[in-house]
């Protein structure tokens, strides 16, 4: 059945800091997984730092450095020229959270697009500063209580980051999430593939202490943020855009669910007003129209 | 000058530079973090490996012969397994804990 398609290698470990229901590990995982052993990960300050756990352990199987915040992509560039240098050949993931590409860390991401270094940027989006106590990051949606954000939630909307890249003509960015990990499987694999330049992926987590939600419901709530057009899951290859997965079926608004099915499981949107929610939905609309001229360019 | 360390037995279960080797448990046992436990019927269970695919925790082992066996040690109790079930093989059990007197 499905389980035996995949490997049963595991390169992280249990036993570690990360919580109950964490999307970002449930990623991390099947990233991982089809990495395989060879690769090096450069880590910038972000919830993964701390869950790895403490000296003289690490919950991660490979390679591991931890580095400051603005500097995972210009870390990742060093060990590039490093390994070609000693005619050594590894993949080199950089695994930042939204603060670290989004605000942080972009203009060294942008700098290493922009040179075409080879490695691969993978940016769970846990849309806030999880790590350091939910403040508002560039990539919360509109609405969502955050501790600095703490009465009315956040009045802007949340920045497309995987489109910023698609502009930086690189040959592969893609857009995933933790619910469906046979997806991101098989687009960390076809990153993977495509050595000599930087190769981008933007993972929706859900974070159930940040969001507010039971933690069983983790893989629930990042199903519904694709069904309901609140996450699109798509493919840039060599300038090819391709959705991908269920948000194929999407493209018709009438087969949306509403996105009020996503808001209210929760915490963080328990306080929208109609008003706020109707906002929502249209900035939703707003997107796939974006989206669908971008398919019908084929 | 030398430096001469003397009874330096102890260190070597801790590396001298800051570098931690991977391994389960980086945290200790996180099993003492849950609250309901998660068990598994056998009878029920189809050997799909979906409670696998999603366990964030990477607490339950698969064996294509033998199923899906959860690791009590480092389960945070989550129950996303629960929830993924589709042959609702998994059911929630209280956790008891027994003090000492």
């Amino acid at each position: 059945m499905s389980a035996q398609r995949y490997p049963l290698e595991e390169y992280f470990y249990p036993g570690n800091a990360s919580c109950p229901g964490c999307g970002a590990t449930m990623a991390l995982r099947w990233v991982l997984k089809a990495l395989g052993k060879k690769s090096i990960m450069v880590v910038p300050a972000c919830c993964t730092s701390v869950f790895m756990g403490l000296y003289p352990k690490s919950a991660i199987g490979i390679p591991v450095l931890n580095i400051a915040f603005a500097a995972a992509a210009a870390a990742a560039s060093g060990i590039v020229a490093a390994l070609k240098a000693r005619g050594k050949d590894a993949t080199v993931l950089v695994w930042a959270g939204d603060g670290g590409t989004v605000d942080i860390g972009i203009q060294a991401l942008s700098g290493a697009a922009e040179r075409q270094t080879d490695f691969i940027y993978i940016c769970y989006d846990n849309e806030a500063y999880m790590n350091t106590g939910i403040q508002r990051s560039g990539a919360t949606p509109y609405g969502a209580i955050t501790t600095t954000t703490p009465i009315l939630g956040k009045r802007e909307h949340k920045k497309n980051m995987p489109r910023i890249m698609i502009a930086h003509d690189i040959p592969y960015v893609a857009t995933a999430t933790s619910g469906y990990p046979h997806d991101l499987f098989r687009k960390v694999k076809k990153a993977k593939e495509k050595r000599g330049a930087t190769r981008y992926i933007h993972i929706l987590a859900p974070c159930p202490p940040g969001w507010r939600f039971d933690s069983k419901l983790t893989v629930k709530i990042s199903r519904l943020a694709v069904r309901t057009g609140m996450w699109v899951l798509y493919e840039v290859e060599d300038g090819k855009f391709r959705l991908t997965g269920p948000s194929k079926a999407l493209l018709d608004p009438e087969k949306r669910l509403p996105v009020e099915e996503y808001l209210k499981l929760q915490g963080r949107f328990s306080h929208l007003t109609r008003e706020d929610i109707e906002e929502i939905q249209r900035w939703v609309d707003r997107q796939w129209e974006l989206i669908s001229k971008m398919v019908s360019k084929e | 000058m030398k430096i001469v360390v003397k009874n330096y037995e102890w260190m070597k279960e801790i590396p001298p530079t800051p570098l931690s080797r991977p391994g389960p448990g980086s945290m200790g046992m996180t099993g003492r973090w849950r609250a309901e436990r998660p068990v598994i019927n056998y009878e029920k269970c189809k050997k799909c490996g979906m409670c696998w695919t999603y366990c964030p925790e990477n607490a339950i082992v698969f064996s294509k012969d033998e199923g899906p066996r959860i690791n009590y040690n480092y389960c945070k109790g989550c129950l996303v397994c629960v929830e993924e079930c589709p042959y609702d093989a998994i059911k929630v059990e209280r956790e008891v804990v027994e003090w000492e007197k």
